[in-house]
């Protein structure tokens, strides 16, 4: 996608100034390119040497086996966020307040907590309370009281796109306010929201990786081992990085069809969000709304 | 509490240490951020491709992965810095790419027919970019890159695994020397919410100052 | 016989069947059947549920280093927490390695975990000292490293710590070994990095002229150097590394040393020694003898700890 100021069509002029520059910055491209090699061959970090344990099946087993909690984890994570997402959202909707109070104050703390200092908290300070989460638990807990936060924020924004004549007709209807959220505005929003949830779900999936400060044997924690065994962090931790752009770039593409999909069957755009960062960037295009 | 207390001065070092994190990652992350949106919506293929190809990669990947693959994997190749030098340029570079999508959001705000006037006044896209594209579309952008700035904020915190003594870190040591968990962790949330409030207030502020009335 | 009874029924309060060897004899492989403990020990509620929970390194060569073609952990820290665990469950070393539920210790978690009881207890090139005590025991040491010097190979000028004044040495910001080398050789001229790592490649460009800390840590290194490095074998500095195990359970502290005095005289000590850190190049050292104080009450500190240790 090009900006629109560059889509209009260019002189005879504009045109051979765009392909002298081509070639300029490929050229430029190609040379660091070619930089880079060199220096990498003459380091030796493309020799056999390093790249040789990461050929061995045991080895890749050993790291995709990491990879498959790292998957794991997110989606367990996903499930349970979406739920608090939802709880929060209607609480935060509700009429109630200090439901409504409540529901907010969790949202704006857990928003503004790193969450590698939740995890610390959940694997460190919660055995002082006799509760002792195995790392995979610890990090689901983590994860669902942060994205439940960042979810909750966006089912909100979902809830309030819905056009009011949905609330005011059922309302006609002579359904009570949790009737009609359940059967009503619920449905319509979920729907409208499953492309954000895979979305969020790439930034989730990112997010596992902290896992391994509180020993969630996941794909970071077994590349550094393998990288710490074999001496060859810089090629285990660039394959750990392909694999996770490899998931993450699939679940972005089926966050892309769904949207597009649910585009052309209600004729309304889908929120999609993928993360505070992302959130952020699609508050600038005008498709979500933060409070 | 007491314990946060008596390390009163250690926290607000470490504080500091945050927020220096914070300031110079985002400083260096809009510089880059700018860049490649601007390679992003440049009529030059091999500039977008760049630009495309290095928020593609960075993106998808965890702050921690790159982290890790910087400060641990990079030495291999002869490129090492110390921990506070390699915590900003990871941070910065991933912080980039979201500055970066901001910024081009901001650009496609502009109103077509600013460019179009630009173009009619004999402006280079360069001189178009910068002269009246950029400032309307940061002005418009204002709210999200606050966000991607608070999120710096709590990213921040992952430098703590290359052992910077940020709030993190020092958490991490005090909760252990003294085994108070539960006091030291709430004592950190508490100095990082006293760094992203008023950031938010300031942004918010600045946002009712600058926004683009139409 | 009876004063094996005896020092063990002492040692770790625990009634003995006749059949029972448990300690002190010599068997070097295994001991017969299942050692009996006192009820409500920890040996005995261990053995009862049959399994142990241990903190080791994962990624410290040597020492405790998960083998990604395996999945096993490998290292001496290893080798001693299988061979205490044998005394717990009795059986062969592989029998009992089953019975280990191994879990990385790491810096930030070696404490917590031992106090909150996630682990029954850490072996992980853990160096007892007084700020640690205050809040866990040591049982051990089980291995008493000292701080050595590495230099390139050609190199024949530094023999000792003295001959390092004056010279470009390298170490590890925040580690006890840059310390230690400043008390012996104050006019040394220290240049401190991240890693040890760094360090070795500071050296092979020049920059610096010997690196100095642990000498297995260094051993690593002179072995990664392929014949590059070596070491001056000149150490100074003690660094004791104990079993870390929850504070004041004194039973199970005695019965864990009592342990590490029945490896020593078994010969499984050096056996597993000379398996693993033997294997990096070290020489096998005479098993240093463990240290059975008495556990001061558990007083508060507040203020982060000053100590780090040289191995993370």
């Amino acid at each position: 996608m090009t900006a629109p100021f560059v889509a209009d069509a260019l002189g005879p002029r504009g045109r051979r100034r765009v392909l002298v520059s081509s070639v300029l910055a490929g050229a430029v491209i190609v040379l660091v390119f070619g930089l880079a090699l060199n220096r990498l061959a003459d380091k030796g970090q493309l020799s056999d040497a390093v790249w040789a344990p990461l050929r061995q099946w045991s080895v890749q087993k050993f790291l995709l086996l990491g990879l498959w909690v790292t998957v794991k984890t997110a989606v367990a994570a996903m499930v349970t966020a979406v739920v608090v997402g939802v709880l929060l959202a209607l609480g935060r909707l509700s009429r109630n307040g200090p439901v409504r109070w409540l529901s907010g104050a969790y949202v704006e703390v857990f928003r503004a907590m790193p969450l590698i200092l939740l995890m610390y908290f959940v694997a460190l300070a919660l055995p002082k309370y006799s509760i002792h989460p195995s790392p995979f638990q610890g990090v689901v807990l983590a994860l669902t009281i942060y994205n439940g936060a960042v979810l909750g924020e966006i089912f909100r924004a979902g809830i309030l796109s819905l056009d009011r004549g949905q609330s005011e007709a059922a309302s006609a209807l002579g359904m009570t306010y949790w009737q009609s959220m359940l059967r009503i505005i619920v449905p319509q929003a979920a729907r409208r929201m499953i492309p954000a949830i895979v979305s969020q779900l790439v930034t989730l999936l990112k997010d596992t990786s902290l896992g391994t400060v509180i020993l969630l044997d996941e794909l970071l924690t077994k590349s550094r081992d393998t990288g710490t065994f074999f001496h060859n962090r810089l090629q285990v931790y660039t394959v750990a990085a392909l694999l996770y752009i490899a998931v993450n770039f699939t679940l972005s593409r089926v966050a892309r069809r769904l949207e597009v999909r649910q585009r052309r069957k209600y004729k309304a755009g889908a929120i999609t969000v993928t993360g505070v960062e992302d959130l952020a960037v699609l508050v600038a295009h005008g498709e979500a709304a933060v409070a | 509490m007491k314990i946060v207390l008596d390390n009163l001065p250690a926290f607000l070092r470490a504080t500091r240490t945050t927020a220096e994190l914070t300031a110079l990652s985002f400083l260096v992350a809009m510089v880059i951020g700018t860049v490649v949106a601007g390679f992003r919506v440049s009529p030059i293929p091999p500039l977008r491709w760049v630009g495309t190809l290095y928020v593609e990669l960075i993106r998808n990947t965890p702050l921690l992965v790159l982290m890790f693959l910087f400060f641990f994997g990079f030495p291999q190749i002869g490129i090492k810095y110390s921990t506070f030098t390699s915590a900003i340029i990871v941070l910065s570079a991933y912080t980039g790419t979201f500055v970066a999508e901001t910024v081009r959001a901001g650009i496609n705000t502009v109103a077509t027919g600013q460019a179009e006037a630009a173009r009619s006044l004999g402006l280079t896209f360069s001189q178009l970019l910068g002269l009246v594209i950029l400032p309307q579309a940061f002005r418009a952008v204002v709210a999200p890159l606050g966000s991607v700035l608070i999120a710096l904020i709590k990213n921040s915190a992952l430098a703590s695994v290359i052992a910077a003594t940020d709030l993190t870190f020092l958490s991490v040591q005090l909760s252990n020397s003294t085994s108070r968990p539960v006091a030291v962790y709430l004592g950190a949330a508490f100095f990082y919410m006293a760094l992203a409030l008023p950031t938010g207030w300031a942004v918010g502020a600045l946002e009712r100052r600058v926004a683009v009335k139409r | 016989m009876l004063a094996v009874f005896g020092l063990v029924a002492v040692g770790c309060s625990s009634s003995n069947d006749s059949g029972t060897v448990k300690s002190g004899s010599g068997t070097t492989v295994t001991t017969s059947g299942k050692p009996t403990f006192a009820a409500g020990t920890t040996m005995a509620n261990l053995q009862a549920k049959g399994k142990i929970t241990v903190g080791v390194k994962y990624d410290q060569p040597g020492f405790g280093q998960r083998n990604p073609t395996t999945s096993q952990i490998e290292g001496f820290d290893v080798e001693i927490a299988k061979l205490m665990a044998v005394g717990i469950f009795g059986g062969t070393v592989a029998d009992a390695a089953n019975k280990i539920t191994f879990t990385e210790a790491q810096s930030a978690n070696r404490e917590p975990f031992i106090q909150n009881g996630t682990v029954d207890m850490v072996i992980a090139t853990y160096t007892i000292n007084d700020t640690r005590k205050q809040i866990v025991d040591f049982a051990g040491p089980y291995f008493v490293t000292h701080q050595d010097i590495m230099v390139k190979a050609t190199d024949t000028s530094i023999k000792s710590v003295n001959d390092l004044n004056g010279k470009k040495v390298c170490s590890v910001t925040g580690s006890t070994s840059a310390t230690n080398v400043k008390a012996k050789a104050p006019t040394v001229d220290l240049t401190l990095f991240g890693t040890y790592s760094d360090c070795a490649a500071a050296m092979s460009d020049g920059r610096v002229v010997a690196v100095t800390t642990d000498a297995p840590i260094l051993a690593g290194l002179v072995q990664a150097s392929s014949g590059q490095f070596k070491l001056v074998k000149a150490p100074f500095s003690d660094e004791p590394y104990g079993i870390g195990m929850k504070k004041g359970d004194d039973a199970f502290r005695s019965f864990l040393n009592d342990r590490l005095d029945a490896i020593y005289k078994s010969g499984e000590w050096a056996s597993a020694f000379s398996r693993t850190l033997g294997a990096i190049g070290l020489d096998t050292p005479t098993p240093p003898p463990v240290d059975r104080y008495t556990s001061g009450a558990v007083t508060s500190t507040t203020g982060a700890s000053s100590t780090t240790s040289t191995t993370r």
